[in-house]
């Protein structure tokens, strides 16, 4: 600095772009993200060969169709418990309504659909109704459905499973939409990664560009301010129920069209990782904060820790702790790096 | 710190007891894991993964059969385990990904495994089932399966029952969607006397399936017997039973120190053990027969290793085997 000539007022000057991407709430989940990535590189041989990538894909992709919404939901200020059971209960319907009725599996997908958005409309109004914290409403709807999710299927079914219905005209184009697969070189590519990128894409923008968006962010960052400059707050709360509703939808007609049966017991405790997912992702707790491309880069962290636990082979008997352990590893690193890229900021 | 650590280690190495104890254990298991293998086959690694909750005593004897056999074999062993169909999937894949030499899998909910063992095997890796799915191990390409027909043990249990004078039952299912634990109380059914109900409980939480049973006991005095399928469930039927002041008898699948106790104390009546020591030994050493000698054990049919009726007499027998956690 010879101070030669003047220098330029730097509030005008264009934002580089290391300064721009500091600013990116996602910043930290992909700082995150790559540490964890380094790190399995190294500890486990086979990590980086490209069926193992794919694999950890499409287990990122399961968790992170449902982070995508769960994460909208947080930023809106609320949780859904019962996000795990839903996917479950979503499958269970289309199976056997198809199944007792006789009909063509669209139209078990189509009710189920229908089923599904009523129980994330019935979330969301029974928050606005109540004003009762979320926690304790899907809490309610979470041992709700799981005792659904068992007693339907035993009496409609006669066991804790559902009848296979592989064969059942509809099936093998619904199975193209919701579980194909492609085998390029060896390496097998799911269409759930499809369905979460495209999910991804489209909350992203829902929340950067839309209005809708502005007031999901107003609602989590203070319900009444928001209300009070005439944000629709029951509306876009009930809005965002029917949202993680839609994906549980999607999740499953995944699980069901993949696997042909469904075990009326499963989806529970899964609602938690989509919420560390978003959380890992740069999501707060407390609500009008996060991204959509952060709770995926989560989902992601998720998968990549998971899978490569397994591939490092490390003793099973301590795989949740190891788990836990880098969960909260790749959080403190995000908010490290995040906290470093505001004070520069 | 330090100071109270080595204030405990030398109060511990001053009430030293001779006998028993973790010492005497670990004198025992030294003794057993010196063995060397017994084979010059190369290191092949052999992937096992079951459906499994965490911390489960009956996968613990599997797990150490297997692992009693790797050593004798020269195998690396490895073992995972979930309880939801597609994460086990998922782990099944994992194994495939890792190019294991062998993949021993539990077929609770062959459905959600069909299309990754049939991947496994199409990939050239020999995959043995073990403990359940004997039905459908064959059709999904596997060598063959290791573990007991659930429903011919369940008639078995039938049977005892009835002989035992029993009219009133109920069946504990501590998994929901196991299809295994389904024959089992559907194979008593079949050849009990009297009648039979089925109860679910939540295996992963231990007070509320004594909270289920108790309800069940107290709901319904005239039940006689109580069919846990599971050894660590008797113990919490039997606390169950005492509170709710049934005279019900109870008897359980699988064994463990506990129920060994049990049925010496007569607060059980019989136990139904399916040796898991067996399925995962026998395993490991088929998947190394296989690759070595290109051998196959049972004939395309599975290989049953129960069910074996325990009582009262056979207690003190099994009594050492079950303290080294072998049977």
């Amino acid at each position: 600095m010879s101070g030669a000539s003047l220098p330029a007022d730097e509030r005008l000057a264009p934002a580089s772009l290391a300064r721009r991407l500091l600013g990116r709430p996602e910043l930290g989940a992909v700082a995150g993200a790559a540490a964890v990535f380094v790190f399995f590189s190294f500890a486990a041989d086979s990590f980086l060969r490209a069926a193992s990538l794919s694999t950890i894909l499409y287990s990122a992709s399961t968790i992170g169709i449902m982070a995508v919404p769960v994460a909208l939901l947080m930023i809106g200020g609320e949780f859904d418990l019962s996000a795990g059971v839903m996917v479950t209960t979503s499958a269970l319907v289309t199976s056997m309504f198809s199944y007792q009725l006789t009909a063509n599996v669209w139209a078990g997908v189509a009710v189920s659909l229908l089923v599904t958005l009523a129980i994330g409309l019935f979330n969301g109004f029974m928050l606005v109704r109540t004003e009762l914290p979320s926690f304790i409403i899907t809490l309610g709807t979470f041992l709700m459905l799981t005792g659904l999710n068992l007693g339907f299927t035993k009496l409609i079914s006669g066991g804790v499973s559902t009848q296979a219905i592989g064969d059942m005209e509809g099936f093998p184009s619904a199975k193209a939409l919701f579980a194909s697969q492609w085998d390029i070189g060896g390496v097998t590519l799911k269409v759930t990664i499809l369905w979460w990128l495209a999910l991804v894409a489209l909350a992203t923008w829902i929340l950067l560009r839309t209005r809708a968006g502005n007031w999901i962010f107003a609602v989590g960052g203070g319900a009444d301010a928001a209300r009070a400059v005439g944000v629709p707050v029951v509306k876009t709360r009930i809005g965002l129920y029917m949202g993680v509703a839609l994906c549980a939808w999607i999740s499953g007609q995944h699980i069901l069209f993949s696997y042909d049966v469904v075990q009326s017991g499963e989806g529970v405790g899964n609602e938690f990782l989509y919420i560390i997912a978003a959380v890992i992702g740069g999501c707060l707790m407390t609500g009008g904060y996060g991204s959509a491309v952060g709770a995926a880069v989560g989902a992601f962290i998720f998968g990549m820790t998971s899978n490569g636990i397994v591939y490092a082979q490390w003793n099973p008997d301590w795989f949740k702790f190891f788990l836990g352990a880098m969960l909260l590893l790749a959080t403190l690193l995000n908010a490290w790096v995040r906290k470093r890229a505001e004070a520069r900021a | 710190m330090g100071a109270v650590l080595a204030a405990a280690l030398a109060a511990s190495l001053a009430g030293c007891s001779s006998t028993g104890g973790k010492r005497a254990a670990d004198e025992r298991a030294k003794a057993a894991a010196a063995g060397r293998p017994a084979v010059s086959t190369p290191r092949w690694t052999f992937a096992m993964v079951t459906h499994a909750g965490d911390g489960d005593t009956f996968w613990d004897i599997v797990q150490k059969g297997a692992q009693e056999a790797a050593a004798k074999d020269n195998i690396n062993f490895v073992y995972s385990h979930d309880d939801q169909g597609q994460a086990q999937a998922q782990l099944v894949q994992n194994a495939i990904d890792q190019r294991v030499d062998g993949i021993i899998v539990s077929l609770a909910k062959p459905e959600a495994l069909k299309d990754v063992v049939g991947k496994a095997v199409k990939a050239g890796i020999p995959v043995v089932t073990v403990n359940s799915g004997a039905d459908r191990s064959k059709a999904y390409g596997a060598l063959t399966h290791i573990g007991q027909d659930e429903e011919i043990a369940g008639e078995a249990v039938g049977t005892e029952l009835t002989r035992r004078g029993r009219t009133k039952a109920v069946c504990v299912l501590h998994e929901s969607g196991n299809v295994g634990h389904e024959q089992r109380c559907a194979g008593a059914k079949k050849t009990f006397g009297g009648t039979l109900e089925n109860l679910y409980v939540e295996g992963t939480n231990m007070p509320s399936v004594q909270a289920a049973i108790q309800a069940k006991l107290q709901a319904d005095p005239a039940v006689d017997a109580v069919l846990t399928l599971g050894a660590p469930f008797a113990a919490t039927a039997a606390k169950a039973k005492d509170t709710a002041g049934s005279k019900a008898e109870i008897d359980t699948f699988d064994l463990n120190p506990a129920v060994l106790q049990g049925l010496k104390s007569d607060q059980l009546g019989f136990a139904v053990d399916q040796q898991p020591y067996l399925q995962g030994y026998e395993a490991v050493d088929l998947l190394w027969l296989y690759r070595y000698n290109a051998n196959t054990l049972g004939g395309g049919r599975p290989v049953l290793t129960g069910p074996q009726i325990v009582t009262k007499d056979d207690a003190d027998a099994l009594a050492d085997y079950i303290k080294r956690v072998t049977r």
